[in-house]
């Protein structure tokens, strides 16, 4: 992208929330943060300023499968930023003194967490989905945080910060063989390691209402559907674009923009390697929430109903339109090929994917809706009071 | 090197543009004068209201039809009101500029129907409520309200239950002609636009703005009363809350002052996530989630924010370490590396920031609807560039050490206090 004056990495190793034990909630985080409190010749304060020196926009965190780390920064800083996370990935002092300052931080952002509604919804939510291990939060659980020592945080950066599987994509101003030499004095001599398959979906069919003396009532809706690696998976998606992408899009108009139901409301795709859901979100006052839950689930479930061509038409400009744009940003780019390499196996150019936007027809459309249709709903809620839900899902309230 | 271009139309509208014809993109928005601080009480909400009436149809175009015509042209479209202004913006290939331009400019003179009113009058007050819901609790609203009065700067963007629900569309037209006038609209743009066809079009379009009837300044509201749905308690009780959120503020430099860069930068020196001297001592302790301070600029005043959210038990202790962190800044001022570090941060942060024209857009229209003046990217980083240790002690002496207004939202039951 010799156009920009910037360059981005993003590097993806597989020691992700689904490698904790499940006694420990919140040890992939732990151990993120860990690694970040001094490695190689850096202090923790040293790697700090060194990263601000260079003007590294940068983000750390764990997912289901990967602990990522992506930075942003002008081009000619990216050689010294691969060093340095290098020496983070490979090189950490794990320094014992700090481990408890670690637990406390990751116990601050779990319990801010309880005070978002539309968290705790969309948390329990995910974990009905895919089940417990698949579907666990990245930040774990109180207990699990509080019972984290420094051995485990050790046992689990020896068995999961290794090369095997692990992605490093750069995108930017940059010349790719140069790239590639500067990771390979950084990463090609790192040790090999062991991968295990992600665990495979486990959801219930099932409600949850969590009573609260809230303002709105919060509800979150997920059920099946084919992860982004899957042949099916842009029929899915374009049936997606028509009904939650833009402001012309239905659940926009017809739960918000006609009936005035509510402010959010919004549902997408979401995929793991091995599995996918769609998970959807509205925010309602509690009088106007079966209403809000019944007109929403109505419109996915009648999508094929009245399809136009238009609609399609629509959804395929916005995305295109978001492919020419994505080529103004170095860490989009980088993001989005180390999640097509881990996906797909290989990144796919933007060429190849406006072509396969553009190839897609309501009858694809049709064809997946039609042999998929939403059901097995997952649904939570958090407000005043619980809903009345579809008849398949089984009810508790908690 | 992009250039910057700008005009003034017949009818008094503003156009400025930053043009840069290897973008792939390019930015419009139409920077409106009409912000909360705008209105008086029986208005409450109304800029923001209105913002959202503008998607709901005009003489050619209904609502339906907006929001589809402005999907139909891709990328990105939004507005957002402030206590200052109103901003309709999006951001498309080149080749939709003059499709886009019609249709934003048309959304600026809505039909204010009255089915369509009352339908988005429920939209909003499920916004009011959304922000209820969510941390920290409308704590920085109380904190405006209770420094600036409730009324001007510190009246609330949204408005309040009250005043929402009882609103009626002729209060809304009459505001509309009163702030929705050329001379208070900066249209802006950037990156790969046609500018002489974009000032072309505009100048057409916007041929019968300047013919908007006038409309009376609305009485003032006397400052002895508290407007409806309206409370000034410092402390904001919330069932439930796991946390204690507590904001302060005081006044800091406005965005015309010659100190905003130093103050920017003491602002990141003392407060930034990821290093900063707040977040050593309290975020990566694990005493805080949240301990940060920034200024906020408006057009002629300022605000100074402190924001602290931890363990209600822990609010005195981490409140009075905060303190002492921002004293010892005020008394021994700040080390040349530390100004280094933060000045890095900012030179990069600027130059990755103007590779997106959506990005630049909002400091174009911004700045020229207020100050009249553009700031490239290259006059911003010699800005920063000139900013000196002693600049950034100035700073700190001038607004770190004044006294400040604090707000507490906290569950009911808990004991801490700040």
């Amino acid at each position: 992208m010799p156009w920009l004056r910037t360059a981005a990495l993003s590097l993806n190793l597989h020691a992700g929330v689904h490698r904790e034990p499940s006694h420990l909630g919140g040890l992939s985080g732990m151990v993120c943060e860990m690694i970040q409190r001094g490695a190689g010749q850096y202090s923790s304060r040293d790697l700090v300023a060194a990263q601000d020196n260079l003007g590294i926009d940068r983000n750390s965190g764990v997912s289901t499968a990967f602990v990522s780390f992506g930075a942003a920064m002008p081009s000619e800083s990216l050689e010294a930023a691969i060093s340095i996370y290098a020496d983070i990935a490979r090189n950490p002092h794990l320094p014992q003194e700090q481990l408890d300052d670690a637990r406390m931080m990751a116990v601050q952002e779990l319990r801010a967490m309880e005070d978002e509604p539309t968290h705790r919804v969309m948390r329990r939510l995910r974990e009905l989905h895919y089940g417990e291990r698949l579907g666990r939060s990245n930040y774990g659980t109180e207990t699990g945080i509080q019972d984290i020592t420094q051995e485990d945080v050790r046992d689990f950066y020896q068995n999961n910060y290794h090369a095997t599987g692990g992605i490093l994509s750069v995108a930017g101003k940059v010349d790719a063989a140069q790239v590639i030499e500067w990771a390979e004095a950084a990463f090609g001599d790192w040790r090999t390691g062991n991968l295990e398959d992600l665990p495979s979906p486990a959801g219930v069919c099932k409600y949850e209402h969590f009573e609260s003396a809230s303002s709105q009532t919060h509800i979150g809706f997920a059920f099946d559907a084919v992860p982004y690696s899957h042949s099916e998976y842009f029929k899915l998606r374009a049936g997606m674009g028509i009904l939650s992408d833009g402001m012309s899009s239905r659940l926009f108009d017809r739960v918000r923009e006609k009936r005035g139901l509510c402010y959010t409301v919004t549902a997408s795709c979401h995929s793991l390697k091995n599995g996918g859901g769609v998970f959807g979100y509205a925010g309602t006052t509690p009088e106007r929430a079966q209403e809000t839950l019944d007109v929403t689930l109505h419109e996915i479930e009648n999508l094929l109903d009245d399809l136009e061509s238009s609609e399609l038409e629509r959804w395929k400009v916005r995305i295109e339109s978001g492919l020419i744009m994505e080529q103004e940003s170095s860490a989009s780019r980088a993001s989005s090929m180390a999640s097509d390499f881990y996906q797909l196996g290989r990144p796919m150019t933007t060429v190849e994917l406006e072509n396969l936007i553009e190839s897609l027809t309501l009858d694809d459309i049709r064809d997946y809706w039609s042999a998929n249709p939403p059901k097995d709903y997952r649904i939570v809620t958090l407000g005043p009071n619980p809903l009345t839900i579809p008849e398949s899902s089984e009810s508790t309230a908690v | 090197m992009p250039e910057f271009r700008e005009t003034t139309l017949s009818n008094g509208l503003r156009v400025a543009a930053e043009i840069d014809g290897r973008g792939y993109s390019a930015a419009f928005g139409y920077f409106v004068r009409a912000g909360s601080r705008d209105e008086v009480d029986r208005e409450s909400g109304l800029s923001h209201f209105l913002e959202h009436m503008m998607f709901k149809g005009t003489q050619r175009r209904s609502a339906a039809d907006v929001n589809r015509e402005l999907d139909e042209l891709g990328g990105q479209s939004n507005a957002y009101t402030s206590e200052e202004q109103t901003v309709y913006y999006a951001t498309v290939l080149p080749k939709f500029q003059d499709r886009l331009i019609d249709l934003l400019t048309d959304m600026l003179s809505p039909t204010l129907d009255a089915d369509e009113f009352a339908t988005e009058r429920q939209v909003i007050l499920e916004e009011i409520a959304k922000y209820e819901d969510q941390p920290p609790f409308g704590a920085f609203e109380r904190a405006m309200e209770v420094h600036f009065g409730p009324r001007g700067l510190g009246r609330r963007i949204l408005g309040t239950t009250e005043s929402i629900k009882t609103m009626e569309a002729s209060t809304m037209r009459d505001y509309f002609h009163r702030r929705y006038r050329p001379e208070n609209i900066v249209l802006a743009a950037s990156g790969n636009i046609d500018f002489d066809a974009l000032v072309a079009q505009v100048e057409q379009l916007t041929e019968t703005w300047s013919q908007r009837p006038t409309v009376a300044t609305p009485a003032t509201d006397s400052p002895d009363t508290v407007p409806d749905g309206i409370s000034l308690e410092r402390r904001i009780a919330i069932p439930d809350a796991q946390q204690a959120y507590m904001v302060g503020i005081s006044p800091g430099p406005c965005s015309t002052s010659d100190d905003r860069y130093a103050a920017r930068a003491l602002g990141s020196i003392m407060g930034d996530e990821g290093g900063s001297r707040l977040f050593w001592e309290l975020i990566d302790s694990g005493r805080a989630e949240v301990a940060t301070l920034w200024p906020h600029e408006f057009m002629n005043e300022g605000a100074w924010f402190t924001y602290m959210v931890c363990a209600p038990k822990d609010a005195k202790s981490n409140c009075r370490l905060m303190n002492d962190i921002i004293q010892g800044t005020i008394d021994k001022g700040i080390k040349p590396e530390e100004l280094k570090q933060t000045l890095s941060k900012a030179t990069a942060g600027a130059i990755m920031q103007s590779e997106r024209p959506s990005n630049r857009l909002f400091g174009i229209g911004s700045r020229w609807l207020t100050c009249g003046e553009y700031l490239s990217t290259d006059d911003a980083l010699d800005c920063l560039r000139s900013i000196t240790v002693e600049d950034v002690e100035n700073a700190a002496k001038k607004y770190l050490a004044t006294d400040v207004t604090e707000i507490v939202a906290v569950a009911d039951n808990s004991a801490s206090t700040t």
